[in-house]
């Protein structure tokens, strides 16, 4: 499984893995999930309108990626945020739909864009890739104080004179970015997944949040090899494997939280009768 | 006049079995999405409603695999994710999203796992976009009294819940301290959120039924805050967006040269979208001409609530 043509995977689900265990860190920590699941779907719009068009996918994957993170942020200004944000996102859909609807020979590329490809990345797309990550991780970490403080302790953050929308903003757009990077490998539907569940693992493990973005990128690596060398294996799509084992790190995180609780649960209850 | 007729109704619109299908199975699941939409956007629970939608994906791709009709995939795989979700406790409002989260990812995996195996199998080509994206004009009459029994269902369990679902969701304190059972409630709640899912994605597709869901109630939300008014109002919305949709889907075969025609489910949502943006117009003029701002469309007045 480490033939050249495999290499390009393999390059590639490793720079996917680390740019969505950063990014999926603040995503768990902001409870972004929903927008976190409605961008990459946004993307997979602009990707079927790029097919359509005969030009490059991840361009239309950026550009709808772009447009659906500053839609959401606009409009979560004025109607409910999750209400806004599901009607935008099956809006998408709909036109990532009605785009692929025109030709009928279009089902395995859908496939491959919702779930993902391991073999669907050529040698003329590392570069991109790794160079849009490259600028994901840098924007990271330019706002990075201002975005730990607004997203643990939004009234400080406030009070210290950082707007949160604007934080927030800038958030979305990073995850637009890493979103469509991302999706040409694990697939629109299914980048989120490694955006959650390595990073909430992650936080069940430690509460301090430099170890913890270093343990969700550690175990988002682990999640992609194992779903790349799965999925070479077993002929089954890749995005199974990383549904799966995101869900089953999340599982872990939380199993291993609750027996911690457990253990110490017992000397905290004995010195609290016993220190009053 | 003849001429304005035939160019809104394009001929055989009437006439067409598979139209009177697609209204019938539409026009119900649309009225069963909207009331329970109206709760589900008042609990905030949007995206459990969208997760829910992406089991049923799982769900409607299994049973093609194995031969099941699409309902039962749709609605029982529904069924056992909301069970899921509630065990890995949905109800709790901290670290729900990233539970509904992995439940979502995980049942992604499943549906990418067996549209792939449809695919090698080659048991049915269009797996895809029949599951994800809709096929509504393929539903076979024999369809309709399942849909019927299901909404139904559901309907009834919703008018039961409705009261102490009201209260729990507006004040939770309030209905604990009056002995509602809460919990109950809410699994009740999300059971009849899964079926409604089922049937939306029976419908539109998985991918796109949470916009029956949430559209209609949302738009309806906006414009009233007195529950009842909100739930016929969905009711009116999402039955009439649906029927223009299939309206629109139909008459698109007859535009232009290529006769190629665009998905139902594509029709459905820009409207239900249209409508969402058009309730958001009177609710912004209305909040420009006043001195005080209009109250916002999720609160309930808590007059309405029984004594």
């Amino acid at each position: 499984m480490f033939a050249s043509f495999m290499m390009n995977a393999w390059i590639t689900a490793t720079i996917v893995a680390v740019v969505g265990g950063v990014v999926g860190y603040f995503v768990v920590l902001r409870g972004s999930a929903f927008p976190a699941h409605a961008i990459p779907k946004g993307a997979f719009a602009g990707a079927a309108a790029a097919a359509l068009l005969g030009i490059s996918t991840l361009i239309g994957l950026a550009a709808f990626a772009l447009l659906g993170a500053l839609g959401i942020g606009s409009m979560s200004r004025r109607g409910r945020h999750d209400v806004v944000t599901a009607l935008a996102l099956v809006l998408m859909l709909a036109l990532g739909a009605a785009f692929l609807s025109r030709t009928t020979e279009y089902e395995p590329e859908i496939y491959s864009l919702l779930f993902g490809e391991v073999l669907g990345v050529s040698t003329s797309e590392i570069l991109p890739t790794a160079a849009l990550g490259i600028v994901c991780i840098a924007a990271v970490a330019l706002i990075y104080r201002p975005l730990m403080l607004s997203s643990i302790t939004p009234e400080i953050a406030e009070a210290k004179g950082i707007a949160s929308h604007r934080i927030e903003m800038c958030f979305l757009l990073v995850l637009a970015l890493a979103t469509a990077m991302t999706v040409p490998v694990v697939g629109a539907l299914l980048i989120f997944s490694l955006m959650i569940g390595p990073p909430a693992a992650a936080r069940s493990l430690t509460s301090r949040p430099l170890l913890a973005i270093y343990l969700s990128v550690v175990i988002a690596l682990v999640t992609v090899w194992i779903a790349i060398a799965a999925s070479y294996l077993s002929n089954w799509p890749i995005g199974f494997f990383v549904g799966a084992f995101g869900a089953l790190s999340y599982a872990a995180g939380r199993g291993w939280a609750a027996w911690r609780r457990t253990r110490t649960a017992r000397p905290a209850a004995l010195t609290a009768t016993l220190g009053t | 006049m003849h001429h304005v007729y035939t160019a809104v109704f394009e001929p055989g619109f009437f006439a067409s079995s598979q139209v009177r299908i697609a209204v019938t199975v539409g026009g119900i699941v649309a009225v069963v999405c909207a009331v329970t939409g109206v709760f589900t956007v008042m609990r905030g629970q949007s995206f459990a409603g969208h997760a829910l939608g992406d089991v049923s994906a799982a769900g409607g791709s299994g049973a093609l695999l194995i031969g099941l009709s699409p309902v039962t995939g749709f609605v029982g795989l529904g069924i056992a994710g909301a069970a899921v979700m509630d065990m890995i406790g949905v109800q709790r409002l901290r670290g729900r999203d990233l539970a509904t989260g992995i439940v979502l990812g995980a049942a992604i995996g499943l549906s990418a796992l067996f549209l792939y195996l449809t695919s090698v199998t080659g048991a049915t080509t269009g797996a895809v976009q029949q599951v994800l994206f809709g096929s509504i004009f393929t539903t076979t009459s024999g369809t309709i009294p399942a849909v019927i029994i299901l909404g139904g269902i559901s309907l009834v369990s919703l008018a039961v819940i409705g009261r102490p679902l009201l209260l729990s969701t507006v004040s939770p304190d309030m209905a604990v301290a009056r002995g509602v059972p809460v919990r109950l409630v809410g699994v009740l709640y999300m059971l009849a959120l899964a079926v409604s899912v089922g049937l939306s994605a029976l419908t539109i597709g998985a991918i796109l039924s949470t916009a029956l869901l949430i559209g209609p109630a949302a738009a309806a939300l906006r414009l009233t805050t007195r529950v009842g008014w909100a739930l016929g109002l969905a009711c009116v919305i999402g039955v009439l967006s649906t029927w223009l949709g299939v309206l629109l889907a139909y008459d698109s075969y007859y535009w232009g040269s290529s006769h190629a025609g665009l998905p139902v489910s594509f029709f459905i949502v820009a409207v239900i979208f249209v409508t969402y943006l058009a309730s958001g117009l009177r609710h912004a003029r209305a909040r420009a001409g006043n001195t005080e701002p209009a109250a916002p469309a999720a609160t309930v007045q808590p007059e309405r609530l029984p004594a």
